[in-house]
């Protein structure tokens, strides 16, 4: 990901504090989200003004408020077409795209897949607590067989979707799964994810304190497991991370499943953008070049 | 009346009606001849039946007319369906091997042309179009040298050996009909005019390029299809970012984000894809970032009837997206005027930051017109309001737009002002760090939704929005009355009815009924002030439009309460012909009707 050249004097995590505080419940696993991107923005120290952080709806997708940089809190499940757009008309922005589990993998499914095999060249965030929270809790389509929620109150009994299989099925080129409890481990794979020149996937268990008492801090404790930690995990192997991706239970891998950087991304791929961001042409399009087409009607 | 002359050519999909259509367009428009032309067609790839109808002239030709002078049946259902629309002093030319007539009308010159004599049929399976082109110029008076011409290029990539095979054809049928047809009474003339043939959808698109569009994404959707085509043909000539996107829904997200980077963004499609978008809008208001959204016609509702026109999108686009919010709305009047608009559509969302729709429909969007080159300006004047754009390494933003300005930090994207517009920093200018929100915002975009919800401050950043309304209001030019000031009848259409009413004002004329005309453009703002007073003294008003329910009608009926003396609707999927009009007027005059509904004669 293009992360501009010029590096501010020294960014700090008070330079990205937003201008509201979050409100989120307390014990969310947002928050450790949103620390885990500031640190690693401080780290790449990349100038605020040229990050955009974009948004869908719900209780995670607020996030751009609660950050320094640029922000576009957009639709419900929308996020990812928006930041496509705007990747597109400025390249040399740095994009962050945040949002839960309803918002990308429901509602936005469509794009979630569309914008992964055009390899954009965005991190994208999905912090995922398997419930619906904003609208008081009811199944998303993480939630497991089996779970409560007030919409399904006898139990779910749609099989929930896996991200990182599905990701990497769409062809994702970079595709990682972290925990909020874990703020270093997710920092590193934040890093990562907007180094990586290319579609990046990011799918962090975000604990929602409030309505989902399944999967909680507690629960996911013992069984996450590091890639990282298995030095014979070879994250260029797509075949051993989709075996990886299946694991669910007592072993719940975490870290980086995938990575290919052979494949060039969307705006790499296309000669228009060869001579920079659209955002700096000019409007004019050459007498030249327009004569021509008036004559090819003539 | 004006010298006119129509062609139709009709066959099934995929037998070459469009080629021959094409190479008299270019002959017509190269001897200096004004031409409409309008394909009739089906939702088919190959088969079914489509008739394309050229109408040329020496004077401004601006829609497919009453009258088919020369009918080339490429097929025997063309011979069954449409033989009997001629009238005296018009011809046929047909395939006599293949093709039987039926009955003609007194005064119907029938032409066969023995197709396996002039021609070798094994070799060129499309010799009976091409004889027929011969033949046909020649009864027109136009000499053999400018279908050659025509012939040269549009077979010169298939090499010599195709062109010459194709011009030896061509020359067969033009001197057979010398020696055996008799001409038409009217040679066709030559004038100085110089005239480029494109359809509503090449003419957006080109206006597009010429308003600086930078960004422009779609899905394909008939009959909008066009503009993607001509964008992606020109894309990297022209430096547009052209991308095809799975849905509508990230069609004009899409749009929205390039527009909110600083580029000026555009998406087109039909009606059911522009239902898609409606959420996308609200958004574009919202956060008050300006796109502009083109919507072709087509006759609705769900799939309907793909093919065909009709202008039934129009409370559509008045009620899409949920709340009040400041649009514009405008219909192009003709094909040379889906050009222009564009550019003008883009300086006015640019300075009031709202959604502006464009309401083209298939008729301009697949019809072809002689457009002067004049009327294709890519210069026009390009205005990006109070836009705060990054320096690029250059030093410049080269784009028009006013550059970086410092900040104390205190810069508010959505500050209250007078006007309702606040000037809108794009991502990456430094000290303008701001986050927009679909969500309620306050001046500094903070959002007011979630947390102690504030009516004061709602209430304050709907009527700053809502303020540009007045702003709109002022900038776009009222309506006004084409014709005397007061006639026996008034003709209200909007958008693309504009050249067949016209005609049927002349036509009306010639027979002693004096008829004005009252084309509206801009639907929103309407300026129903102005428009009451252009009606005041109107003796009989009728409103003419392409949908069942009087659209239009009841739309100027909830802004002014204005009720017309009669209505003339037409929701076959066609267009309206002038002499619909007429005779609709003629039995409103007459007190037999206040509703008429054409029947359309040509069965396609």
């Amino acid at each position: 990901m293009a992360t501009g050249v010029q590096r501010a004097t020294q960014l700090t995590i008070a330079d990205l504090k937003g201008r509201v505080d979050p409100d989120w419940c307390p014990g969310c696993g947002d928050f450790g989200v949103l620390a885990a991107i500031q640190k690693a923005l401080v780290e790449l120290q990349i100038p605020n003004h040229n990050v955009v952080a974009i948004s869908g709806i719900g209780c995670s997708s607020n996030l751009p408020g609660f950050i320094n940089t640029y922000g576009m809190h957009t639709l419900h499940g929308r996020a990812l077409a928006v930041a496509t757009g705007l990747k597109l008309a400025n390249h040399e922005l740095t994009v962050l795209v945040t949002g839960g589990d309803g918002d990308g993998f429901g509602i936005g499914g469509n794009h979630f897949i569309h914008t992964m095999r055009r390899n954009v060249d965005l991190l994208y965030i999905a912090m995922d607590n398997q419930i619906y929270g904003l609208t008081t809790g009811q199944t998303s389509p993480t939630s497991r067989i089996g779970m409560k929620t007030k919409s399904m109150p006898f139990g779910n009994i749609e099989a929930p979707v896996n991200p990182i299989s599905l990701a990497l099925a769409a062809g994702a080129t970079f595709v990682a799964r972290g925990f909020s409890g874990d703020q270093k481990h997710l920092t590193d794979l934040i890093k990562q994810g907007i180094e990586h020149k290319g579609f990046s996937f990011l799918d962090v268990f975000s604990p929602c304190v409030t309505y989902n008492h399944d999967n909680t801090y507690q629960w996911y404790r013992p069984r996450i497991k590091k890639l990282e930690d298995d030095p014979a995990y070879d994250a260029t192997d797509w075949t051993a991370a989709i075996e990886k991706s299946l694991l669910w239970g007592d072993e719940i891998p975490i870290g980086k499943f995938f990575e290919r950087t052979d494949v060039p991304s969307l705006h790499a791929s296309e000669p228009v953008l060869n001579e920079g961001p659209l955002l700096h042409r000019d409007a004019r399009v050459p007498a030249e070049i327009t004569r021509g087409f008036i004559e090819e009607l003539m | 009346m004006k010298q006119t002359f129509a062609i139709a050519i009709g066959g099934a999909a995929g037998q070459g009606v469009a080629t021959p259509g094409d190479i008299f367009a270019k002959m017509f428009s190269r001897r200096g001849l004004s031409l409409n032309a309008y394909n009739a067609y089906q939702s088919i790839i190959r088969g079914g039946h489509t008739l394309l109808t050229i109408r040329t002239g020496p004077e401004p030709v601006t829609n497919m007319g009453d009258r088919i002078d020369l009918l080339l049946p490429l097929n025997q259902d063309t011979m069954d369906r449409h033989l009997k629309l001629l009238r005296s002093g018009a011809a046929c030319i047909y395939n006599a091997d293949t093709i039987k007539p039926g009955a003609a009308a007194e005064g119907v010159q029938l032409c066969p042309l023995p197709v396996s004599e002039l021609a070798d049929i094994s070799r060129n399976k499309v010799a009976q179009n091409t004889l027929a082109m011969g033949a046909g110029l020649n009864m027109m008076g136009i000499g053999f040298a400018a279908l050659e011409e025509v012939l040269r290029e549009q077979f010169k990539k298939k090499g010599e050996a195709v062109v010459e095979e194709n011009v030896g054809v061509a020359r067969a049928g033009y001197d057979y009909a010398a020696a055996h047809f008799t001409p038409f009474p009217n040679p066709l003339p030559r004038t100085d005019k110089r005239y480029a043939v494109l359809s509503g959808n090449i003419a957006m698109a080109m206006g597009g390029a010429a308003a600086g569009v930078k960004f422009y994404c779609a899905y394909p959707m008939s009959p909008s299809t066009g503009v993607l085509h001509w964008m992606a043909a020109h894309a990297r000539k022209a430096g547009i970012m052209v991308r095809q996107v799975e849905d509508e829904i990230g069609v004009i997200n899409m749009t929205i984000g390039a527009a909110h980077a600083g580029v000026r963004s555009m998406c087109a499609t039909s009606g059911g894809g522009f239902a898609l978008m409606s959420e996308g809008l609200g958004m574009s208001a919202m956060i008050e970032t300006p796109v502009v959204v083109i919507d072709c016609q087509r006759a609705g509702p769900s799939t309907g009837v793909p093919t065909k026109t009709e202008q039934g999108d129009l409370w559509q686009m008045l009620g899409a997206a949920f709340g009040d919010y400041p649009r514009l709305i405008a219909a192009p009047l003709d094909i040379a005027d889906c050009f222009q608009l564009i550019p003008e559509m883009f300086n006015l969302v640019d300075r009031f930051q709202c959604p502006g729709l464009v309401l083209c429909d298939l008729l301009l969007s697949e019809g072809r017109l002689g457009v002067d080159p004049k009327d294709l300006d890519f210069n026009p004047v390009i205005h990006r309001g109070e836009l705060i754009l990054p320096l690029d390494g250059k030093g410049g933003n080269g784009n028009g737009a006013s550059a970086t300005t410092a900040s104390n930090g205190d810069y508010k994207r959505y500050k209250i002002t007078e006007s309702g517009i606040s000037p809108r920093a794009v991502p990456g200018v430094p000290d303008h760090i701001h986050t927009v929100a679909t969500d309620e915002h306050m001046e500094d975009g903070v959002l007011i939704s979630d947390e102690f919800t504030n009516p004061i401050k709602r209430r304050a950043m709907m009527e700053k929005r809502m303020r540009k309304v007045a702003g709109i209001e002022a900038a776009v030019p009222p309506p006004t009355l084409r014709g005397p000031r007061v006639a026996d009848v008034t003709l209200i259409g909007w958008g693309s009815t504009k050249g067949v009413i016209e005609e049927a004002c002349e036509l009306l004329n010639e027979e002693g009924i004096s008829a004005n005309q009252l084309q509206i453009r801009w639907l929103v703002p309407l300026h129903g002030e102005v428009i009451l007073e252009l009606l005041k003294d109107a003796r009989h008003t009728i409103i003419v439009e392409n949908n069942y329910s009087g659209q239009f009608a009841r739309y100027l009926r909830s802004e002014t309460s204005f009720v017309p003396d009669g209505n003339i609707r037409k929701y076959d999927g066609e267009p309206f012909m002038p002499h619909h009009i007429v005779e609709a007027v003629k039995e409103q005059l007459a007190g037999k009707t206040k509703l008429s509904v054409p029947m359309h004669e040509i069965m396609v």
